[in-house]
């Protein structure tokens, strides 16, 4: 791939037009119909299928993929639906390395297992191709739910309270909804705006409305809200981050990794983009490795991610971190930054390395310094400000089983609440739950 | 939403899916699970005289056909009727019914060709609660050594004499379970008809050996060093079902006889298919015994959303709708002329087409030095091997030739009427058309 740019610095436009668009294509192409037919040929339909129970959403997967097989995707596309309703973003998004595909027996077995995801989005996308929302709302109770925030906990509470008859308002600090499917997820795994699509697809059950830019904390408040709602859920999601405590870290091109992330996600012409000749990105997750991918894609020349730890104890997944080394990124563990250098603008950043001793990491006295222009923190996101009386538990909004958390009438779920993994599709199923449980509460059933 | 509750022969079941006298339905056990896993109704497995029961081999019951990847195709099984006590069988009828009593339970039975045998034991199962009887004149091995099952089913005189016993001996509906392991389809079912059975049944297994022991030297499944032919089923047996079912629905002196379609069910389609020839619900076994009672699910969701998507409401606007188009090789028509197409876009040039019609059809394809496949239509019979042959799905189609056209095979145009066997000059025996 030609650079056509190689100015040292932060600048855009490092790549030409075409090279970017072929760089931020779909991941995982589509299937056709034949590959759909040929992929979905291989699943056992398993008894109690290991697949079933690794989905945090709990989707009958066997199902679906007969379904698939026998010619009605958008059958396996209302079983999939079901028990997840952003299914289409989760087919794109899902770590499925680490959740179905690796109990797959087949994976277990072969070490080749049923493509559930890419067979996921098949069905999803043929139905939604197809304009159809395939849920009715009951009868309306009368109750009115506010939600806050329109990540994908936000909007799984919503829809599910709005299929059960409730009326919900969701409110929603951005101008825009979807949360992190629109701001954070990598490009390349939500093209063609898939994020706003599926957002208006899900808003046709109807009997949900969004508020933009109305942030709780500010124009709302909890109280405000509990007068006048019967429930509240909160999926406010992660909105601070971890700071480096490292002097330099207000050096320009210092930035947080999920800043870049949205700026790129919202951009109209990733040419436009600016991006650094050497790039440096601290942290070992996947907002760490999706920040360095798209560095590299966007045209950086060189792409390190320094991670303190081992490599073992990377967040991100094996596929992750192949795909980052397959794409021209490097990865450096046991290392963690100990100065940010340059005169105002950063210039380089210097390591020291690292070792565990009985499960403590020490830092050692032997430096490597990286010539660096761009500097991307990926060092975790944490909750932000909370209402008063919430009870927190490691950080996070502390909730029971059924999601409820210490206040009358207030239900939490996705990143915001203990419990889970950070991922989208541990969000949807919170978000689902906490609705189920609301209805139990406002309807009497509980 | 299509209306899939079905009721055959008035007896109302919540789908027309409903599990074949056979293992699945042995037991009360099985039978709850499969009701609540969303059958519809169930044909309980085979019941025997009073008194000891039958036994079966401890050794192996089941042969199969595998494809690639191990997917089962056809399922062989050696097994006798229920080889538990009548007794203990009614009761568990009588339970389940009580417990289910939207959903239908059909009593298959299969005594010695007695007629006080047939008189005593239908009244008695009939305590049960059962909706109606199902007359096993099918099973092909073992029961058939002692003169029941398929030795009643190839004799139409024995077939016609029991259903008229048991007709004598219930009000409730009779279906008479046919075995295919004959010749013309329509003998077994016309005497059914004649002995008031309400419906006919089909098919029954057919006779088979699936495999032999090279190292043994006798077929499998192996009993200490011997075998025995014993039941095909499964979605290898499909096809053959298929077309007796279409026999019986469009012969004039069974038309309009009830059918139950059974052989090889897997799939929604394949229940749409047997509906289509004519069959007012469906029975499945094999699928059931190889993925587990919640492959009725699909069946469910299939059906239902191929049925809203042609507009159809209830299962009884399904039911023969294609009988009217199988018809016999005499009257298809002649003047119908079509040519395979490739879609050279879709076409991955591994010439499998190309092998099929020049070593055993009529070298229609040309092969060029740069692997490009295309059909001469100056030798094109439209046999469609090629079709059926090309592993891309809709790669070769058939174009039909329209009208006025030219057929470069034959040199002549395409004429617009309908013309068939019965008026072709090449037909010694031709009718002048009129
Ligand atoms: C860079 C990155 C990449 C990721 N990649 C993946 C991936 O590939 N696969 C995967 O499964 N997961 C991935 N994740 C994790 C996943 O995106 C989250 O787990 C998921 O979005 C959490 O959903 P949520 O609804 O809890 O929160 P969010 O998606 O964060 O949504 C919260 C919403 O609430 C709004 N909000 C916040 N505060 C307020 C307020 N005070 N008042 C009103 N509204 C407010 C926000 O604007 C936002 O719309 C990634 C995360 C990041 C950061
Ligand atoms: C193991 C086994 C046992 C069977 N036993 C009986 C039986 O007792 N009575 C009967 O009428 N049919 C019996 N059948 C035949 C089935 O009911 C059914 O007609 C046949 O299997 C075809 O359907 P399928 O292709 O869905 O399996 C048996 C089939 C199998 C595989
Ligand atoms: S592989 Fe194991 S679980 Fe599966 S059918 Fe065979 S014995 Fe049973
Ligand atoms: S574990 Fe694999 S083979 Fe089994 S049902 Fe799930 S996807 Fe299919
Ligand atoms: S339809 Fe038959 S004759 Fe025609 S090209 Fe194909 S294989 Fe050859």
């Amino acid at each position: 791939m030609p650079q056509t740019n190689r100015e040292n610095g932060v600048s855009p436009g490092r790549l030409t037009p075409a090279d970017v668009q072929a760089n931020f294509a779909d991941l995982h192409p589509a299937y056709d119909e034949h590959e759909a037919l040929v992929a979905a040929d291989r699943c056992y339909f398993c008894h109690d299928a290991p697949c079933m129970t690794a989905c945090p959403t709990t989707i009958d997967i066997p199902l679906f993929i007969r379904q698939i097989a026998t010619g009605t995707p958008e059958a396996a596309a209302k079983t999939i639906l079901d028990q997840n309703i952003l299914g289409g973003m989760c087919a794109r998004v899902c770590p499925t390395e680490t959740l179905c595909e690796e109990v797959c027996v087949r994976e277990v077995a072969e070490g080749k297992p049923v493509e559930i995801g890419r067979l996921q989005r098949y069905a999803t996308d043929t139905l939604m191709a197809k304009g159809v929302h395939p849920f009715v709302r009951a009868a309306e109770t009368g109750k009115q739910v506010a939600v806050v925030g329109a990540g994908p906990s936000g909007l799984a509470c919503a829809h599910r309270l709005a299929m059960l008859g409730h009326n919900v308002v969701v409110f929603e600090a951005r101008s825009k909804g979807g949360g992190l499917n629109e701001f954070g997820i990598a490009a390349y795994k939500s093209t063609n705006d898939f994020a706003q699509k599926e957002l208006d697809w899900l808003m046709a059950i109807g009997g949900i409305e969004i508020r933009y830019q109305q942030a709780l904390g500010q124009s709302i408040t909890l109280d405000g809200l509990q007068d006048d709602f019967d429930a509240v859920f909160l999926g406010m999601g992660l909105t601070a981050v971890n700071a480096l405590r490292l002097d330099g870290e207000d050096k320009t091109n210092v930035t947080d990794a999920v800043d870049f992330i949205a700026d790129l996600r919202q951009a109209s012409d990733l040419t436009a983009l600016p991006v650094g000749r050497r790039v440096v990105v601290i942290g070992g997750g996947m907002t760490a490795i999706d920040a360095g991918v798209q560095a590299k894609l966007l045209g950086a020349e060189d792409v390190t991610i320094v991670y303190r730890r081992g490599q073992e104890a990377m967040a991100a997944s094996k596929f992750e971190q192949d795909l980052a080394r397959q794409k021209g990124v490097t990865l450096i563990c046991n290392a963690t930054p100990v100065g940010i250098e340059g005169n105002g603008s950063l210039t380089a950043v210097t390591f020291a390395y690292t070792e565990t001793r009985d499960g403590k990491l020490e830092t050692l006295d032997e430096t490597f310094t990286l010539p660096a222009d761009q500097l991307f923190k990926a060092i975790g996101q944490k909750l932000g400000d909370t209402p008063d009386g919430l009870t927190l538990d490691g950080g996070k909004i502390a909730v029971n089983d059924a999601q409820k958390t210490n206040l009358a009438n207030v239900w939490a779920g996705g990143d915001c609440a203990s419990g889970g993994d950070d991922l989208t599709v541990t969000a949807v199923a919170e978000g689902r739950d906490a609705a189920m449980d609301i209805h139990a509460t406002l309807t009497g059933a509980s | 939403m299509a209306d899939l509750t079905s009721n055959f022969l008035g007896i109302k079941s919540p789908n027309p899916f409903w599990l074949a006298s056979a293992p699945p339905t042995d037991k009360e056990y099985n039978v709850r699970r499969a009701f609540e896993a969303g059958w519809g109704g169930v044909v309980w497995k085979t019941l025997g005289a009073e008194g000891p029961p039958v036994v079966n081999v401890n050794g192996p019951r089941y042969g199969a056909i595998h494809g690639a990847d191990r997917r089962l195709l056809g399922l062989n099984n050696i097994e006798l009727i229920t080889d538990r006590p009548l007794e203990v069988n009614l009761e568990e009828m009588a339970r389940v019914k009580k417990d289910y009593p939207d959903h239908a339970l059909i009593a298959s039975v299969m005594v010695p060709c007695e007629e006080d045998e047939w008189k005593r034991i239908i009244p008695r199962i009939a305590e049960t609660g059962c909706d109606g009887f199902e007359l096993n004149f099918g099973c092909p091995h073992g029961m058939a050594e002692r003169g029941m099952g398929s030795a009643v089913g190839q004799v139409p005189e024995y077939i016609e004499m029991v259903t008229r016993w048991c007709k004598e001996a219930t009000d409730l509906p009779v279906i008479v379970k046919l075995t295919p392991n004959i010749t013309n389809i329509l003998l077994p079912a016309q005497a059914a008809k004649d002995g008031g059975a309400d419906a006919v049944s089909l098919i029954n297994t057919i006779n088979s050996i699936t495999n032999v022991n090279l190292d043994a030297m006798a077929p499998e499944p192996m009993i200490d060093g011997k075998g025995t032919h014993g039941g095909y089923c499964g979605p290898a047996v499909k096809p053959i079902a298929l077309n007796m079912v279409a026999e019986i629905a469009r012969n004039p002196g069974t038309h309009g006889l009830p059918i139950s379609g059974i052989g090889g069910v897997t799939t929604w389609r394949d229940a749409a298919e047997f509906m289509a020839l004519g069959a007012g619900n469906v029975q499945v076994c094999t699928a059931a015994m190889t993925y587990g009672f919640k492959v009725v699910q699909e069946m469910i969701s299939g059906l239902s959303q191929w049925m809203d998507e042609k507009g159809y409401t209830s299962i009884e606007e399904v039911v023969g709708r294609a009988v009217p188009n199988v018809t016999d090789w005499q009257y298809l028509n002649l003047n119908h002329v079509t040519k395979a197409r490739i879609d050279q876009d879709a076409c991955i040039q591994c010439g499998r087409c190309y092998a099929a019609c020049e070593d055993t059809s009529h070298q229609a394809i040309s092969m060029s030095e740069d692997r490009v496949f295309d059909v001469k239509d100056d030798e094109c019979v439209a046999c469609n091997l090629c079709v059926n042959v090309c592993p891309v799905d809709g790669c070769i189609t058939m174009e039909t030739i329209a009208p006025g056209a030219m057929d470069e095979r034959t040199g002549k145009v395409v004429e617009k009427e309908y013309a068939n066997w019965t008026t072709h000059p090449n037909n010694p025996s031709a009718t002048a058309a009129e």
